[in-house]
């Protein structure tokens, strides 16, 4: 993925919710994505499945799957491409759900839709093993959302998202809703989901201790850009863009984990971002040159990318 | 179904019929006097040849509801009359009882209601939830402000100018009643025909008015729906235009619209009650309309009551049948 | 100076208010210029020839009972605004306060006022205030009216501001508030009514706009204030008088106009409030 831009035009003037944000996902690779409420993760994750709605607009930049640019294909071919090849998980799962279908009708559909026309014997067959494969009784197939739990939800949601066995999933928050426990039964049945089939996985979340256990790689997003892109071990031990520096430095020290609370000094309006380096007003370490000209992502250390002028 | 379920929705039915009568018995009597009295001894005392039946009405009133006769009686009395649907009779055109009065008026209007109920809610539902497709034509949207503007204006205007236009200036259709005076009414197909006749104008002016508001209240809960994350998810599954519009946005949107629906059928007798004066057709509006006219009080509130009724009856089948639409409701929770 | 350029500005965009309040100074002007040209005097009975239509000296016509239906159309429409002001304020006024208490405090109160609201919106209003209005004495003042149309009116605001004082609950600002140490009645009063300005505003145009339906339907059946020349009542006088068959269209095309006017200019004054307290629904416009 390269260069992406995405503007969401607002009655107060345009918001550009993700700039020139670059990064590339191995095959089977967990990458996490964190960044402040409204630093612009669930744009980009909708961004690469193309499903940005006005007032919001994709402007430029490139999403390339297995040599196919997504953003160059049709409408109908980027459909299919929805499920089959990435899904998604969106934000708010508790109600990604609709109300008046059964949970297998709603796999049927996606089913039927991507030109599998089973017959019904087969599809209950399949609904039953994508049910079994997240860990979800059969019964639960003929069942409404509102008759399951939140983590039965989120877990139907995820037999949903496998169910054309894609080559990435899109997690976006799929946990934030739910219980500590059952955050953790979920996160095990989405590791493992991903296991069986080499997908990779983009995790976008607020919960930096999720992020430790969960994912290889860690992106940081700041006013719409990916400032840091590291292996997480190296950001939670040497983190390199100041403003990482100051988000582990402000997790509870309790073996690292716990949901960030943010840092010092306020979020800046996307509408109305500083010059240079969107997060100088932030920064300790500001200098002149970070005050005129903008950072580009560079690769710092082997398979480490930040984008600070002082690095 | 559970029984419960059933008990407590006939219990609801119940009590607004209760209270129904409750205010018919005790809104006349607020001002002092009983005004039910003073028409009927008006009435009695002007003479003529149903002048005996009257005074004999007027007895049996004094009887039961006279001034003697502490406050509770009368009710209780009067609770008793109604729930056996007895009205006495009516006090302009005795010797007719209210129910009978009634009971000839009711097939025009549940007939004229009826139908353009149905018709202006299904072309307004199915307009609404265009308008609200992104697939739609641009010119659709063109159909946005004047929908707008004959919603905002009542049915009988509306009525009235209808009536100009084409009755009374180009004579395309009859102007009142709800059939050619002098004609034999009966099964026959002139008078079926002369009926449908007498019935465009205000049946036009009710549905004219109607879909508008219909088609808004579709399109605004379309908008609503196509924002709900179930809806992003849907597409997110890469599934067709079509199938996230109807399984998912329309499915959802109908919901709110079926129960509107279901009270407007039961408020079918009193929907339009001044387009049925204004055209002077043969319903519930118009005797109601001559009932107050003449000071009328037992048809009144034999009319009022039976509306009342009327639409309890739907609010009740709505709630029995609502859980099949929607199955977060169930029989089982309040 | 400023503001008020930004005002403009502002409802050159939001287009349903433009148009809402187009046609209700439009309104207010044919009012206040009329009081000043025309002896409103004149809407009286008898006091002009019978049935003439439209001419340089009666520019509106008169109808049967002899009155200038241009002066009628002056001393009356300000009486059918009175009586759905009126009603509109009542209601609002009334139910605000019950929605308020309702959401505020929860509990019994909140299930009586729902109930008694969720009974009351179910059953046809015109049909309870005619039995309200047969059953006062005859000879109603226009004010008496007001009331009688008010004694429902309050319905509606109570139960579209209890849903909004329970979403913005919600939302925390009363927690907040609370801890600060405010009182019942100082959060509603400071906290609460500010956020609901703009839906207070929708409310009571819907209000009036409804009042003013119900009187013109009472007054047409011939329930309203028999001597007043209300734009219903004059309804009232060409339904019964026939104005329509007998090819009397300047009797009651003025009144009709009017209302039309009344009732579009509200109707895009609420939509375009919608818009400013919702703009969510601004998609939808
Ligand atoms: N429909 C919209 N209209 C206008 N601006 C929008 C819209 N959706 C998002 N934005 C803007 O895009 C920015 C990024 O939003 P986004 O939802 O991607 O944030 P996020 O990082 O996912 O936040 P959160 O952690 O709260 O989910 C927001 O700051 C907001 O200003
Ligand atoms: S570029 Fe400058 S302001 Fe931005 S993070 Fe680096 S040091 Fe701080
Ligand atoms: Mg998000």
């Amino acid at each position: 993925m390269r260069n992406l831009l995405v503007h969401y035009g607002t009655p107060l003037g345009a918001v550009t919710a993700a700039d020139s944000v670059s990064f590339s996902l191995r095959a089977g690779e967990r990458l996490g994505v964190v960044g402040e409420s409204g630093s612009g993760k669930s744009t980009l994750a909708l961004a690469i499945l193309r499903m940005i709605k006005p007032p919001g607009r994709i402007d430029a930049g490139e999403v390339w799957l297995d040599g196919v640019n997504l953003l160059a294909l049709s409408d109908e071919a980027m459909r299919q491409v929805r499920l089959a090849r990435i899904a998604l998980i969106p934000q708010g799962s508790m109600n990604s759900l609709n109300p008046v279908m059964r949970i297998k009708d709603q796999i049927a559909d996606a089913l039927r839709d991507h030109g599998l026309a089973p017959s019904r014997r087969q599809v209950e067959e399949r609904v039953r093993e994508l049910l079994e494969s997240v860990g979800l009784r059969p019964e639960v197939a003929d069942m409404f959302p509102h008759e399951l739990s939140g983590g039965m939800k989120q877990r139907a949601c995820i037999a949903i998202a496998i169910s054309l066995r894609p080559r990435v999933i899109i997690a976006d928050e799929p946990t934030s809703a739910l219980d500590v426990v059952v955050q953790k039964q979920v996160m095990e049945t989405l590791a493992r989901v991903q296991k069986d089939l080499g997908a990779s996985v983009i995790l976008v979340g607020h919960d930096m201790g999720l992020m430790a256990q969960f994912v290889d790689r860690l992106g940081v997003m700041y006013a719409g850009r990916l400032i840091e892109v590291s292996p997480v071990r190296d950001i939670f031990t040497q983190p390199l863009h100041p403003y990482t520096e100051m988000l582990i430095a402000s997790l509870p020290s309790l073996e690292q984990k716990g949901t960030f609370r943010g840092i010092p000094g306020l979020i800046p309006l996307l509408r109305d971002l500083p010059p240079g380096c969107a997060f100088h007003p932030r920064c300790p370490h500001a200098v002149d040159r970070c005050r005129a000209e903008e950072p580009r992502l560079r690769e710092i250390r082997p398979a480490g990318w930040a984008a600070c002028h002082l690095r | 179904m559970r029984a419960d379920y059933l008990a407590r929705r006939v219990g609801v039915f119940v009590l607004i019929v209760w209270l129904a009568a409750t205010l018919n018995f005790f809104l006349p009597r607020l001002s002092g006097q009983d005004p039910v009295r003073a028409t009927l001894l008006q009435q009695a005392s002007l003479g003529g040849h149903v002048q005996t039946g009257l005074e004999a009405m007027v007895k049996e009133y004094e009887r039961r509801f006279g001034l003697d006769r502490p406050l509770w009686k009368q009710y209780v009395t009067y609770l008793r009359d109604v729930s056996r649907f007895d009205f006495n009779y009516s006090i302009s055109s005795y010797p007719r009882t209210v129910n009978s009065i009634i009971a000839e008026a009711i097939p025009w209007t549940v007939g004229l209601l009826g139908i353009t109920t149905v018709l202006s809610f299904t072309i307004g539902t199915l307009l609404g939830a265009l308008l609200a497709w992104p697939g739609a034509p641009r010119w659709m949207r063109l159909l946005m402000p004047p929908l707008w503007a004959l919603h905002a204006i009542p049915f009988f205007l509306l009525g009235l100018i209808l009536m100009y236009l084409l009755a009374f200036r180009m004579q395309l259709l009859p102007m009142f009643g709800g059939y050619t005076a002098g004609a034999f009414p009966g099964l026959t197909l002139t008078f079926v025909g002369d009926v449908i006749a007498h019935s465009i104008l205000p049946a036009l002016s009710i549905v004219l008015v109607a879909t508008g508001g219909w088609a808004l209240g579709m399109r605004g809960m379309m908008v609503t729906t196509q924002g709900e994350d179930y809806v992003t998810f849907a597409e997110a599954k890469g599934l067709r235009r079509l199938t996230i519009f109807l399984r998912y946005c329309v499915r959802n949107a109908i919901l709110p619209q079926t129960t509107a629906l279901a009270l407007a059928l039961g408020n079918i007798l009193s929907g339009a009650v001044l387009v049925e004066v204004i055209f002077g057709y043969p319903g519930v509006g118009t005797i109601l309309f001559h009932a107050i006219r003449e000071n009328d009080h037992f048809l009144i509130q034999g009319i009022v009551f039976t509306v009342i009724v009327a639409l309890g009856v739907a609010t009740l089948i709505l709630d029995v049948l609502y859980p099949l639409l929607d199955p977060r409701i169930s029989y089982r929770r309040t | 100076m400023r503001s008020a350029t930004a005002a403009l500005h502002y409802v050159r965009r939001n287009i349903s208010l433009a148009v809402g309040i187009v046609l209700l100074l439009a309104l207010a002007l044919f009012v206040g210029i009329g009081h000043l040209v025309v002896d409103t005097g004149k809407s009286r009975p008898l006091s002009a020839p019978a049935v003439r239509p439209p001419s340089a000296e009666h520019p509106f016509g008169t109808d049967r009972q002899g009155r200038d239906l241009l002066a009628t159309m002056v001393a009356g429409t300000p009486l059918t605004l009175r009586i759905g002001f009126i009603a509109g304020f009542l209601g609002v006024g009334i139910g605000s306060l019950l929605g308020f208490v309702s959401a505020y405090y929860r509990g019994t109160v909140d299930t009586v006022i729902r109930g008694v609201v969720d009974i009351g919106l179910t059953v046809p209003g015109l049909l309870v205030l005619i039995i309200i209005a047969v059953s006062v004495k005859k000879g109603l003042t226009v004010d008496q009216m007001a009331i009688i149309v008010a004694s429902l009116a309050w319905l509606n605001p109570a139960r579209t501001i209890r849903a909004q004082v329970l979403s913005l609950r919600e939302r925390g600002y009363v927690e907040v508030a609370r801890l600060s140490g405010m009182s019942g009645p100082e959060i509603i009063v400071k906290e609460l009514m500010p956020n609901l300005l703009p839906y207070l505003a929708a409310t009571l145009v819907n209000a009036v706009s409804s009042a003013i339906l119900a009187s013109v339907g009472l007054e047409v059946l011939g329930l309203g204030p028999i001597d007043s020349p209300t734009l219903g009542m004059t309804l009232y006088w060409v339904n019964f008088n026939a104005a329509l068959i007998n090819g009397w269209w300047w009797w009651w095309s003025a009144p009709l106009a009017i209302i039309l006017v009344v009732f579009l200019g509200l109707f895009f004054l609420t939509v375009g409030l919608d818009e400013i307290a919702n703009p969510r629904l601004r998609r939808a416009v």
